[in-house]
């Protein structure tokens, strides 16, 4: 496997768009995310995108394909929602560890059939790890600011099986991603770290974090610094941010990021804010556009998209970055 | 001032090829060489504060919290903490007091230390905390195994670590010892753990001086010397140490205690101490200690005489014991009711909000005009910071609980007001799955609470299943769903269906970030048909949404909301229609058509073209248009509003005075010459879309040819698809008609002036000229039009107020080339070239047909009373097509030029 630290000090690396926005167009029904797997679950699993790795192998591979054929070096799992804690509503924590194992094994597939046909552009598998539905510096009760949800060690147990399911499955790089709560992406990088401890590997980590509002925080109220500094003890591959706003909101913060991070900076942007119907509206030329600003501006290493990203946002970026390589 | 004999000068860092340490806690806090001394508050520490321990004991964290607070207002840069007592649950009281601090955002800015001889209530703790520790401390003492494993785990948690000058014989009582087990433990640190250097904080130990022990009179000076070792020999690593300590002899005498203080950190700073536990209340700044006191100090500290103690003691009894108070900024308790009521939200202040809405509730008639007046005005401005992002939203939680705080204050008062027992109705609130986002909501509840509802709260992330169990258990009247992040916008349609499919019919709320009345109407509402659903803006409608659902006029107000929402639905399926194109010759017939009358055209005064040079910039300034140069700052208010206004009015002001004293000079000085020419010629529209201009009135010669742009969106019914051209008279209609042109500048010398300031590196100056510039070329633009109205083409009788001119209430346009109306950003060469522009004006036109000066104007003038602005929009490439085929260019490089405006 070529070593990505390498090819990143060389060039610029793509990440792939949005997965849901994907999967939505195929129009699944509640078979399709049971099918071989779970037929005789006792909940509705519609909607559970995760299990579609087990369930419906060839749709996610034909997205991850597609993402590869617009020009993504680097693809992400359909994990982020792989943890037994973001598994709970569905009652199906027991599937977390299959849902990133088989997550990863159909990403590595069509990362390895594109390496296969131009070895010169090898594609890597980022395993996906989200923030869960949990905080831990947030109570979910007004009336309680002391209560939390959950507790440290609990994440760090959902996470390291989480990170155990990626690397097993044959994630070549884990991907930290739209960190809300800072403290939750210290447990999963404590989880991480534990993993990679018991099985021996020692596999580059990114850690993406999300901008929520105009003050330029994260939902915990961190500030893009102050963020890097709580996460900057582990050794990371990249540093970024993702979600929540459009591209040129998030330019600011990424300045802060390139100016003040020891590692290379990414950023996977969502197409613009949400309008009022909560759809996306940056077309790919739109997005490309302010993308090129962070490329001429020497402010990332590693670019793709979020929410409302597609197969061509990815291409109008890959080629941006081919020419700009 | 003297020194110790050994003094060698202030301490330089020298380990500058190592990265900084930097800690954090919701903002940065970097330690390098020049932040000179970190101060670390030392009051939340239930073994060096009896209050603090009463507090905990108690169980007053709300008090607690003040402690922290107070230290971070009173300037402490990092807070210990610490839960060491034998008769608490320490790590319980860590892990609480250290959530608590999580949702303090006033406290939590700050780095946290965390503060126990137990690993146990340090792990936990660390497991609280999302910013970046110090942990307080580890030590030798237990061996090497264990300090080993302990530095690793700090390692992974990601945290930096004091380290105690202690070992397994016991603590480092000499300057000797000192170096010795500090050189020890940072070589196990970085050359077995690898731990990063600049993350090790030792401290060397800070005993009492002036004890009566003899073996205690080198304790501050041994500390200091072993402190100038370890900066210059151990690299990176810092020092601090627990300041307090030191004066220990002198409880009860505050004024040598705070000289005590004072006077170590002068001399630790300049040894390399760079941190520090202290009471920030309890220093005396080093220059205000009194000279004879000081002396005695420093002799004791220094160990400079054998008499320094009983000097010391006996000068003491001669100072009082009145210490200096330093406290926290309460002046803003001197201000009218409102103010305080508005600052304390704000500021998330709940200690005097009992008070003031007290003295509120004294104030008004009804308890609940206290929620309505006083609490919602803290509110709005609350509302206004947030969306300013000047607050952010742990500080808006903050200000909820200090609503929360006063309306319970408030609540026996308007339970007494109101009848026994009834409510006037039960509604349940509920942050759909998905999302966690429930400040909205909470105040929604509050509000409704207030005006005698039953609020059933179900929190956040609540799945359908569950919100539908609880509206039927509790037999719920309206149900109130509540989301921020735009997925919940799809979970809130499939509530909406879940009721329908049981058969619920009462009404459903939505409120929200994302929601949007749109949404509603098209998206939830046509799924829930059972009973209605309503889109509530904010909380305050809430309760005369609800009332109006649960009233008498129930009926009417569903069925107003009914036709209203099936309005919306006709608009967005419109909208979405309006998206389709017509051809470019469907769009022609579809034109913007003018009934040609004789009398609707003006025959100007004087055909051909007319040079201004030198022109008094002294008239132009009365037409300067001031909104946009505030906007250029990115003040966005109107002027002169912004004047006055409570957020820019100061700054505004300042500005508008530096902009009219330069303006002074401008004209005093001849900085700007402003210079136009402009021209009325006759002219008919041709093959529906160009504008033919003429030589002269005998129509004969054509001059030039002035393409336009139509706009090809499908437009509602008896709207056109328009073109600039559809303003000028058709060549077959045989009505003579006529168009003008012009080029104005306010930049010529410009140039000159901002060199000047630029190599004043005066940043200011410069631009706030080109700004000015800029305004005056508008302005020159406004006045010539306005003369040619009224003098050169003189169809206009009386001069406009300069509001009028401002919101463009004359007849006639001055549309320029490449702006909404026409894009067409080719067209300017053609407009130059027929003015002679450039050879009169000196105004140029780069590659990309950028005016050069910046600031200059251009545009074409129509006259007809029906001529007005719009903006071309997405066009077609039949329309491209035709556009190069017509101005002989190839279609590639009109493709280039339009490609903004082009549909997908």
């Amino acid at each position: 496997m070529a070593d990505i630290k390498e090819i990143l000090k060389e060039r610029i690396l793509v990440l792939d768009g949005a997965m849901g926005t994907e999967i939505q167009a195929y129009g699944l029904e509640e078979e399709d995310f049971r099918k071989g797997w779970f037929e005789d679950h006792d909940k509705s699993l519609k909607g559970n995108n995760d299990l579609l790795s087990m369930t419906r192998p060839d749709v996610i591979k034909a997205i991850h394909e597609a993402y590869l054929e617009a020009g993504s070096d680097i693809i992400e799992t359909n994990t982020f929602s792989g943890t037994t804690i973001a598994q709970a509503d569905y009652g199906l924590e027991s599937a977390a560890y299959d849902i990133n194992f088989h997550g990863a094994k159909v990403a590595k597939e069509a990362c390895d059939k594109y390496t296969a046909l131009n070895p010169d552009k090898p594609r890597f598998v980022a395993g996906s790890m989200g923030p869960t539905n949990m905080t831990l510096s947030i109570s979910p009760d007004v009336n309680d600011p002391g209560y939390r949800a959950t507790t440290f060690d609990k994440l760090v147990v959902a996470y390291k099986e989480q990170a155990k399911g990626l690397i097993e499955g044959g994630s070549d790089i884990l991907l930290v991603e739209t960190v809300f709560d800072t403290l939750n992406a210290k447990a999963a990088l404590f989880a991480i770290d534990e993993a990679q401890a018991e099985l021996k590997t020692e596999i580059p980590i990114m850690v993406s974090g999300t901008i929520t509002d105009a003050s330029g925080r994260t939902l915990s109220g961190q500030t893009a610094e102050a963020f890097l500094i709580s996460v900057e003890h582990s050794n990371l591959l990249s540093i970024g941010l993702n979600c929540a706003l459009g591209a040129n909101a998030l330019r600011p913060y990424l300045q802060v990021l390139k100016k003040k991070a020891p590692f290379f900076v990414s950023a996977h942007p969502n197409a613009g804010l949400p309008n009022e119907m909560g759809e996306y509206d940056e077309t790919p030329e739109i997005m490309a556009d302010q993308i090129k600003t962070f490329l001429d501006e020497g402010l990332v290493n590693i670019v793709g998209g979020c929410c409302g990203t597609t197969p061509a946002h990815i291409k109008a970026m890959a080629d941006l970055v081919a020419a700009k390589n | 001032m003297s020194l110790h004999p050994d003094y060698q000068g202030k301490y330089e860092y020298k380990w500058s090829h190592l990265p900084n340490m930097r800690i954090s806690g919701l903002e940065p806090l970097e330690v390098t060489p020049e932040s000179n001394f970190i101060n670390v508050g030392e009051r939340t520490n239930v073994a060096g504060s009896k209050k603090f321990l009463r507090l905990i004991n108690e169980g007053n964290f709300d008090e607690a919290l003040d402690v922290a607070r107070n230290q971070v207002e009173g300037g402490a840069q990092i807070i210990d903490i610490n839960m060491d007592d034998g008769l608490i649950d320490g790590k319980a009281a860590m892990v609480k007091f250290l959530n608590l601090i999580a949702a303090e955002p006033d406290i939590a800015r700050v780095p946290i230390m965390i503060d126990s001889s137990k690993w146990e209530i340090i792990e936990a703790g660390l497991q609280c905390v999302q910013g970046k520790c110090i942990v307080n401390s580890i030590s030798l003492k237990e061996g090497e195994e264990q300090f080993i494993a302990q530095a690793k785990k700090l390692k992974q948690y990601g945290a930096a670590v004091i380290v105690m000058a202690f070992d397994e014989e016991g603590q480092a009582d000499s300057y000797e010892k000192r170096i010795q087990m500090c050189e020890r433990s940072y070589r196990i640190l970085v050359d077995v753990v690898n731990f990063p250097p600049q993350d090790i904080i030792f401290d060397p130990n800070v005993f009492p001086v002036a004890t009566g022990m003899d073996e205690h009179r080198k304790n501050a000076l041994d500390f200091f010397q072993a402190t100038r070792w370890i900066r210059e020999n151990l690299p990176g690593a810092h020092i601090s140490g627990g300041i307090s300590n030191v004066s220990f002899s002198f409880r009860g005498n505050n004024t040598v205690r705070e000289a005590m203080h004072s006077a170590f950190l002068y001399h630790g700073i300049n040894e390399g101490l760079d941190m520090g536990i202290v009471n920030p209340t309890m220093l005396e700044v080093y220059d205000d200690i009194p000279k004879d006191l000081l002396e005695h100090v420093e002799d004791v500290l220094l160990d400079r005489r054998d008499d320094a103690t009983e000097r010391l003691l006996a000068f003491a009894e001669t100072v009082s014991g009145v210490a200096k108070e330093r406290k926290v900024d309460l002046s803003w308790r001197e201000n009218p009711l409102q103010e305080r009521i508005t600052h304390a939200l704000v500021k998330g202040i709940t200690e005097f909000i009992d008070e003031d809405v007290e003295e509120a509730r004294l104030s008004v008639d009804l308890p609940i005009k206290v929620i309505e007046g006083h609490l919602m005005t803290g509110m709005n401005v609350v509302g206004d910071l947030f969306g300013a992002g000047k607050m952010f939203l742990p500080q808006v939680v903050k200000s909820a609980r200090v609503m929360k705080k006063a309306v319970a204050h408030l609540l026996p008062y308007i339970e007494a007001t109101k009848e026994e027992g009834s409510t006037n109705g039960k509604i349940l609130l509920a942050t759909v799955k998905g999302d966690v986002h429930d400040i909205g909501k909470n105040i929604v509840g509050v509000v409704l609470g207030c005006n005698n509802y039953e609020i059933i709260d179900m929190g956040v992330m609540v799945p359908a299943d569950k919100i539908l169990a609880a509206a039927k258990e509790h037999n719920v009247d309206v149900i109130g769903l509540s989301g921020l992040i735009t997925p919940s916008l799809d979970e809130m349609v499939h509530v909406a269906k879940e009721m329908e499919l049981i058969g619920m019919d009462i009404p459903l709320l939505i409120g929200g970030a994302t929601t949007s009345k749109v949404h509603t109407a098209v998206k939830i509402d046509d799924n829930y048909n059972s009973g209605q659903t309503v889109y509530v803006l904010d909380a305050s409608r809430s309760v005369t949404v609800v009332g109006s659902l649960l009233g008498g006029k129930s009926e009417e107000f569903v069925e107003d909301i009914k036709t209203e929402y099936v309005k919306v639905r006709e608009n967005y399926a419109k909208k979405k229609d309006f998206k389709k194109f017509l051809s470019l010759n469907q769009a022609r017939e579809n034109k913007f058509s003018i009934d040609w009358k004789e009398e609707d055209i003006a025959v100007p005064n004087k055909i051909g073209n007319q040079t201004f040079l030198n022109y008094d910039i002294a008239e132009l300034r009365n037409y300067i248009d001031w909104t946009p140069f505030f906007y250029t700052w990115e003040m966005r208010k109107k002027y002169p509003d912004i004047l006055t206004d409570d957020n820019f009015g100061t700054e505004a002001t300042k500005l508008y005075n530096d902009a009219n004293n330069m303006l002074d000079k401008i004209i005093a000085e001849n900085w700007l010459e402003a210079r136009a020419v402009s021209g009325i010629w006759p002219a008919n529209t041709v093959n529906d879309d160009d504008i033919e201009i003429y030589t002269d009135e005998s129509r004969s010669t054509v001059a030039h040819t002035q393409f336009g742009m139509r706009q090809q969106l499908q437009k509602a019914k008896n709207a056109s698809n328009v073109n600039v051209a559809d303003f000028i008279a058709p060549k077959e209609s045989g009505h003579k008609d006529y168009v003008g042109g012009f080029v104005v500048t306010a930049g010529i010398g410009i140039e000159n002036k901002l060199a000047e300031f630029e190599a004043d590196h005066d940043d200011y100056q410069s631009i706030l000229l080109k700004a000015i510039a800029d305004r005056l070329a508008e302005a020159f633009a406004e006045r010539l039009h306005e003369r040619t109205r009224q003098e050169f083409w003189g169809y206009e009788a009386e001069a406009l107020s300069s509001e009028d001119l401002i919101k463009e209430k004359y007849r006639g346009i001055r549309p320029a080339p490449g702006y909404p109306a026409n894009p067409d950003h080719t067209e300017k060469p053609g407009l130059f070239s027929i003015l002679d522009a450039t050879q009169i004006t000196g105004v140029s036109l780069t590659e990309s047909m950028a005016m050069l000066p910046a600031a200059s104007v251009s545009g074409w003038y129509f006259a007809h009373p029906e001529s007005h602005y719009f903006g071309v929009g997405k066009i077609k490439m039949d329309q491209v097509e035709s556009l190069a085929e017509r101005k002989g260019m190839n279609v590639a490089e009109m493709t280039k030029w339009l490609n903004p405006n082009l549909a997908d």
